[in-house]
């Protein structure tokens, strides 16, 4: 091998030359090491020099204050805009499946908080918890932040140039077109829908209800000759009968059905008479835990129960039987008082069973109802989706013969059943579009995703009912760079114009001329506006034929054996489409207590035969859920929730709970939401933790949610509150009776009203900026909910009497929490009001402790701007819903219901301001606003007059604990069960 | 007067003065044994993980613990009320004996009062950690400010808490302290070391031993002990007023203070018993800690067993005596049946049945067994504050609140942190404090018989 040198040296000897040049190296990084003087050319002044500048520098710097953000003022301030405080917008509230008219307040430009407007004779004043949380839904991160094109930005004109194009050729070559949209109620966007399918021939508008009501619609073409759902006036009724109808909770237009049941049962003022509730069901829902007399039965069951009624009372009329199966259920008392309560009574059904809606309208039709309690002059019409056609929508997409597929407000491949073959479906289409404001599971496979503006954001109009309209109206400017669709389908139809001025002159030319009292347009359309509201009043045109119901009662199946799997909507979210929404994911179901999942309801005996606990798993037709043992399921019926579930919906909605849709069959074309003979199966070793805010279920003999049968109420209204009388005329002290100067506030609750939908707790969440803290948290029972409703079972465990009970702070006249905190944290107000005074509380929690209503709530850790809690409060975005007049509390202090202090505080500078008293009723506190059921009263108890004080009058007024004399100012009325048929 | 032939001798063998300085001393002065390095390594670790505990708790926030809105105390409160029982041994030994004339305290009450002052220590930690704003802890301090000025609550227990525990911790450490000057000019005169000397002689406060400095010294000793004694009874009496001044079944009643002072003389006895059995062993002081000295405090607790074990019956009487469904629950279905009925036993048999044991001599005098009992007595009345926090916070009034509770690792390893902290100070104790006190240990030494180096054997002084 040839070697190589470089140099002499080298050559001569590389060892020795290798050596003095490591040599070398070292003494020169030694030198740069020691900061020799002249090499680096630092010394230890220099450093002494530089670190007393640096500690300066630094001083200096830490004890400078922060740049002040300045809010800049209006150059030309709007009149009705003054800082500071809030400006109400009356609008409406529709997501494709629930109505609500609405006042939005709002604060700054921001809306904050929703309410429920009085003017509207659907919602009357009343909201859900879905609608009280839908102003979060404005302000979710996950929203689009501006048009896509897939996945990719693209302006809104470079996307209307290529879908026009493609539009265009399609006209063309009479390419399909298709509009899969969620139900629509607006008029002007049925204009503009009408517009765009006139321009674009071939094109087709689908409307899809994830939960549909097909088979009503179905059955009343059959009955009435029109696909409508009638008008159930709860109010006028006496007798209301529901076959799995959860009209309370999620049945179509729940908070109307809530105003009027309520409106029929309560017993103020001397009333003694109320409406009486049987119902059907599999699984408990809000309504069956509300009813009188309720039968569990299997889904199955349910057919030849409805028969056997009508042949009950189609005997009794005089009409003719109709042959089928057997009932399982002896319904001779049920037929019996209807036929008592002819004209007045409601027989429902929530089946989507065309043939079992038939035989339901054969009975209402045989009592008279129609007319009566059931309207036929305002149809419903918030669900008009028919289940066949998507499905042959599906079939269409899979041959390729649409070419256009546009989706507005639906998500198909989330929760249609055949979801998966609809999501390789779009894929044939050549041109897709979604106008959803947020990603979802169909959106993802869309081309564009367009995005809309959220309700708080855009015009609309809306007719919930024929002939009722209401109007909603911006009460923001776009957060995000999105458009109302219909100035996308006018602008492709090529009549564009602009969305506020297509719905006002459409207005102009359709419903101003139907009045007279207001001559000029702009008053008329301001006047609606303000109101939110305009109802005008329609003749019924509908008559009822008999055709139909043998043939119906011939497809009547009887009950089959094996468990069967009844599929539910969630009063919290619905169908799923607010997935995303942390406030109602962390709203506990009414009945179970659980939030933040779906879960297997099995029966107490089920449960007890196989072994199973709460949180084991379960595997149903090869679904594993999470196992909750719920009193009241009916026996063989297990009980699992829709909506849940969603892949694509936001950081909050992303895999929380199973998606159920797909076990969604089809029968006879209409979707059934039951499955039978399921294949259910322990899964040994295997949990799920559960949210559960409620562990204990039964009142433990103890007086809380006090109750009494109507009879015995007729006999004595305060029975079933003897209680009260006896801790009454025990209640000794040595001290002083508290005494209040001008006002006592006080709240209420008439547990005869309510019906447990958890709207208050949404209420108060939104008002008082209670902070949501996820599914571990709640787990480890410590929800931040203010108001909570306590739900109590008695009585046979596998059909029980259920109790709900709404507490909040009792603010006690003689309260232990405010004597044991060390740093007088919480004091007493003259007005009677229990405090908290945030920035004294150190968080010793003695006054959790101390609280025999356990109302406390303790901020275990910091809930805002903190990556653990990466809900609403953790961006800058979510956090615009809060109110700026209630404090965001901080890490380690306690906090409880205020009673709406900001609220009262408001009022009062008010009437000061226009040197007055309050009146009675002008302070309304969040939970009491909106509650649907009226159950809620607020008021002075001071003042003799006030409503408040004729209620704590009421003989079946109690206190909650009265027997520790802690004097609470919240008052209970006792519910009266009218169960003695 | 101090009867040796019937109560035992307090010092065995047959000592000359310098020789108790010497042998007492001998911990200090000789070269410190390997197990302590290795037991002050452990607690170190132990107190380490406790460390970490509390800085999670600082930087997160309570909600690192099991607490939650229906049990809003846990643990954190359990272990402070054991440890400030604990504490209660060294006072309570000091003056209790003091007054009743026991000589055979002086032996033992050093110990006691070092376990006092590191136990007060420790307890004091967790109502500190529990705050949801421990930086904040300084508005309990009824102190002139601008806010109105806004003063404390007084009507809070948690306030008199506040007052009682310092002045409690204030007057122990000042008494244990200043028993401690003569024993430490002793070391200074002993010792060879320059360094000890130094430092011995800065705490001895220039001690010579005149006659006039011992007048001062008793006086002194007379007057804290005084106080001392007070405090003995009212601080576990206003610990107990945290839990019955409220409304919470279980927690409102009248025979808490009586019983919780009881309650912690017995644990802090049985504390002080398993320190001095390990004296005995690791120090071979059981020369001057003689069998007699553990007969005695063993007699101490079983009648004060006796005591707490009224005290349980009474309490469940009271109960049902009331007819308060409430209590009744809480009593009856919630800690003697029930969820918790394991803690509500362990509480029972620990403390009130098996120190009955010690109606036998020949166990007293077994000092495996008396270390074993001394520890159960101390998991028992553990359990007993578990029962009073827990069973009555986890079901109360409304069944719809009811809640379960268990610690997380944070809170344990706070409490084994604690622990840490305890062994810790007590190691340090041993190796660089007198564990006897001399002084008065050499006063007693005259009781034994044939004192050899005293002038006239069988001279009998009378003093008390």
């Amino acid at each position: 091998m040839k070697t190589y040198w470089r140099s002499i040296e080298e050559l001569a000897n590389p060892k020795e030359l290798r050596r003095v040049e490591i040599r070398e190296e070292a003494k020169q990084k030694s030198m740069l090491m020691k900061g020799d003087d002249q090499l680096s050319g630092s010394s230890r002044r220099d450093f002494l020099k530089t670190f007393g500048f640096s500690v300066a520098a630094a001083s200096i710097i830490a004890s400078c204050k922060r740049p002040i953000d300045k809010a800049i003022p209006y150059l030309v301030k709007p009149d009705e805009i003054n800082p500071g405080t809030a400006n109400y917008y009356a609008s409406s509230y529709f997501d494709g499946n629930e109505y609500g008219s609405i006042i939005v307040k709002v604060r700054d430009g921001r809306p904050i908080k929703i309410e429920g407007n009085t003017l509207s004779s659907i919602s009357q004043g009343g909201t859900s918890a879905r609608i009280q949380a839908s102003v979060l839904n404005l302000y979710d991160d996950a929203r689009f932040k501006g048009p896509l094109k897939a996945g990719a930005e693209i302006t809104w004109e470079k996307a209307d140039e290529e879908i026009m194009a493609q539009l265009a050729g399609l006209k063309v070559e009479k390419g399909k077109v298709v509009l899969l949209s969620s139900t629509i109620i607006s008029p002007s966007t049925r204009e503009a829908i009408r517009i765009f399918t006139e321009n674009q021939s071939n094109t087709e508008w689908i409307q899809y209800d994830p939960v549909s009501a097909s088979g009503i619609l179905l059955a009343n073409q059959k009955s009435f000759g029109s696909a409508f759902i009638p008008d159930y006036r709860f109010d006028k009724a006496k007798v209301v009968v529901s076959f799995g109808a959860d009209f309370l909770g999620t049945w179509l237009s729940t908070v109307e059905y809530t105003k009027g049941y309520t409106a029929a049962r309560q017993l103020q003022d001397g009333k003694k008479e109320m409406l009486r509730h049987y119902q059907f069901e599999a699984g408990m829902t809000l309504s069956g835990s509300n009813a009188d007399v309720r039968f569990p039965i299997k889904p199955s069951e349910e057919g030849a129960i409805v028969l056997a009624l009508y042949n009950a009372i189609a005997a009794a009329k005089g009409g003719s039987v109709v042959s089928g199966v057997q009932s399982s259920v002896d319904i001779a008392e049920l037929a019996k008082d209807l036929l008592e309560n002819e004209n007045n009574s409601i027989v429902i059904s929530g089946s989507n069973d065309e043939n079992i809606q038939l035989l339901v309208n054969g009975i209402n039709q045989l009592l008279g109802n129609y007319g009566q309690t059931i309207g036929l002059d305002k149809p419903l019409l918030t669900k008009q989706g028919i289940d066949q056609n998507i499905d042959r929508l599906l079939a269409d997409l899979k041959t390729g013969s649409v070419k256009a597929l546009l989706v507005w407000g639906a998500n198909p491949v989330y929760d249609y059943p055949q979801g998966k073959e609809f999501a390789a479906a779009i894929q044939k289409s050549a041109l897709s579009v979604s106008f959803s404001e947020r990603p979802d599971e169909t959106t993802a496979l869309c081309q564009y995703a367009l995005p809309e503006t959220n309700f708080l954001e855009s015009w609309n109009d809306l007719e919930p009912k024929s002939g009722i309209y209401s109007l909603s109206q911006p009460t923001i400017a776009p957060i995000f760079n999105a458009r109302a669709p219909q100035e996308s389908l006018l602008k492709w139809a090529g009549a564009e114009q602009k969305h506020h001025d297509f719905i006002k002159n459409f207005w102009n030319k359709t419903q101003f001329p139907k009045q007279k009292e207001i001559t000029d347009f702009r008053q008329f359309w301001n006047a609606t506006l303000q109101n939110g509201v305009y109802e005008t009043i329609q003749e019924s045109k509908f008559s009822y034929s008999a055709e139909g119901i043998a043939q119906a009662a011939t497809q009547i199946k009887s009950a089959v054996s094996g468990i069967e799997i009844a599929l539910y909507e969630t009063v919290a979210l619905g169908n799923g489409k607010y997935a995303n929404n942390p406030w109602l994911q962390e709203l506990p179901d009414p009945v179970a207590k659980i939030s933040w999942d779906n879960f297997a309801a099995v029966p107490v005996a089920y449960a007890e035969e196989n072994g199973l606990k709460n949180e084991d798993v379960i595997s149903v037709n090869g679904i594993e859920l999470p196992v909750f043992i719920q009193p009241g399921q009916a026996k063989d019926a297990i009980s699992v929730a829709l909506g849940y579930g969603r892949e694509i919906a936001g950081k909050v909605g992303n895999q929380t709970g199973t998606n159920l849709y797909p076990s969604v069959r089809t029968a006879n074309g209409t979707r059934q939401y039951y499955l039978t003979s399921a294949k259910v199966e322990k899964i040994a070793g295997k949990i799920v933790e559960l949210a559960i805010s409620q562990t204990h279920y039964l009142m433990e003999g103890r007086p809380i949610a006090r109750e009494t049968s109507l009879n015995d109420y007729i006999k004595n209204p305060a029975s079933g509150n003897e209680l009260k009388a006896e801790h009454e005329s025990k209640a000794v002290t040595l001290y002083e009776a508290p005494v209040y100067n001008g006002h006592h506030w006080g709240l209420a609750i008439d547990l005869n009203s309510c019906t447990g939908c958890g709207n208050c707790a949404i209420a108060c969440q939104a008002e008082n900026n209670v902070q949501v803290i996820g599914k571990e948290q709640v787990r480890n029972r410590r929800i931040m909910h203010w108001i909570r409703i306590d739900r109590y079972y008695s009585e046979n465990p596998e059909n029980p009497k259920v109790s709900f009970q709404p507490v909040m702070c009792q603010h006690c006249g003689n309260a232990p929490c405010e004597n044991v905190c060390p740093v007088a944290a919480t004091p007493h107000s003259e007005e009677g009001l229990n405090q908290m005074a945030y920035n004294r509380c150190v968080g010793t929690k003695y006054c959790i402790n101390n609280c025999p209503y356990r109302v406390r709530r303790f901020n275990w850790f910091q809930y805002v701007k903190n990556d653990k809690f990466d809900y609403a409060s953790n961006s800058d975005l979510g956090r615009m819903v809060l109110n700026p007049d209630v404090t965001v509390r901080s890490r380690g202090v306690v906090e409880k219901c205020s009673m709406c202090v900001q609220r009262i505080q408001e009022k009062k500078q008010l009437a000061k301001l226009e040197g007055r008293a309050i009146a009675e009723g002008e302070i309304k506190t969040a939970c009491s606003q909106s509650c649907p059921a009226n159950a809620i009263v607020f008021g002075d108890l001071e003042n003799p007059e006030s409503r408040i004080s004729k209620l704590f009058k009421d003989q079946r007024n109690y206190h909650l604990l009265e027997e520790l004399h802690t004097l609470p100012s919240v008052g209970y009325l006792t519910k009266v069960r009218n169960t003695n048929a | 007067m101090y009867k040796t032939d019937v109560r035992g001798k307090l010092i065995d063998g047959e000592k000359s003065l310098s020789q108790i300085s010497q042998e007492i001393l001998e911990p200090i002065n000789g070269k410190t044994p390997k197990w302590w390095y290795a037991a002050m390594g452990i607690s170190l670790a132990m107190f380490a993980w406790g460390a970490h505990s509390i800085y999670l708790t600082l930087t997160q926030g309570v909600g690192t613990w099991g607490v939650n809105n229906t049990v809003g105390w846990g643990w954190a409160i359990i272990n402070f009320v054991w440890w400030i029982g604990i504490g209660h041994a060294g006072t309570a030994f000091s003056i209790f004996l003091l007054i009743l004339r026991q000589k055979w305290r002086t032996a033992i009450n050093r110990a006691a009062e070092a376990m006092t002052v590191v136990a007060v220590f420790a307890a004091a930690l967790f109502p500190l950690m529990h705050m949801g704003r421990p930086w904040l802890f300084f508005f309990v301090f009824p102190y002139p400010n601008t806010r109105g000025p806004l003063w404390v609550n007084f009507n809070s227990p948690l306030f008199w808490d506040f007052v009682a525990i310092s002045a409690y911790l204030l007057i122990s450490a000042s008494f244990w302290y200043f028993g401690m000057v003569p024993d430490f000019a002793t070391i200074r005169d002993t010792t060879k070391s320059k360094i000890k000397k130094a430092v011995y002689g800065f705490f001895a406060f220039g001690w010579t031993g005149s006659s006039r400095e011992w007048l001062r010294y008793e006086g002194l000793a007379f007057v804290l002990g005084g106080i001392a004694a007070v405090l003995v009874v009212s601080v576990h009496s206003i610990v107990s007023t945290d839990f019955a001044v409220s409304v919470e079944p279980g927690w409102h009643t009248t025979l808490f203070p009586p019983y919780f002072v009881v309650g912690a003389i017995f644990s802090g006895f049985a504390m002080v018993l398993t320190l001095v059995t390990l004296m005995k062993k690791l120090y071979k002081m059981g020369d001057f800690i003689t069998e007699n000295h553990v007969d005695a405090v063993c007699r101490v607790l079983v009648f004060v067993s006796l005591i707490m074990g009224t005290a349980y019956i009474t309490e469940i009487f009271i109960a049902w005596y009331s007819g308060s469904e409430y209590e009744m629950f809480t009593f009856f279905k919630n800690r003697i049946t029930g969820e918790y009925a394991m803690q509500f036993w362990a509480m029972f048999i620990f403390n009130a049945v098996v120190p009955q044991l010690f109606w036998s001599k020949k166990i007293r005098r077994n000092m495996w067994i008396v270390f074993t009992i001394s520890i159960l007595i101390n998991i028992g009345m553990w359990f007993e504050r578990f029962n009073i926090v827990v069973t009555s916070l986890s079901k109360n009034y409304l069944p719809a609140n009811w809640a379960s509770y268990s610690p997380t690792l944070v809170e344990i390893g706070f409490f084994i942190g604690t622990i840490g902290m305890f062994s810790a100070g007590v190691l340090l104790f041993f190796r660089y404090i007198p564990q006897i006190a001399i002084s008065e240990v050499k006063m007693i030494s005259k009781y034994n018989t044939q004192q050899t180096d005293h002038l006239k054997p069988g001279h009998h002084h009378d003093y008390e």
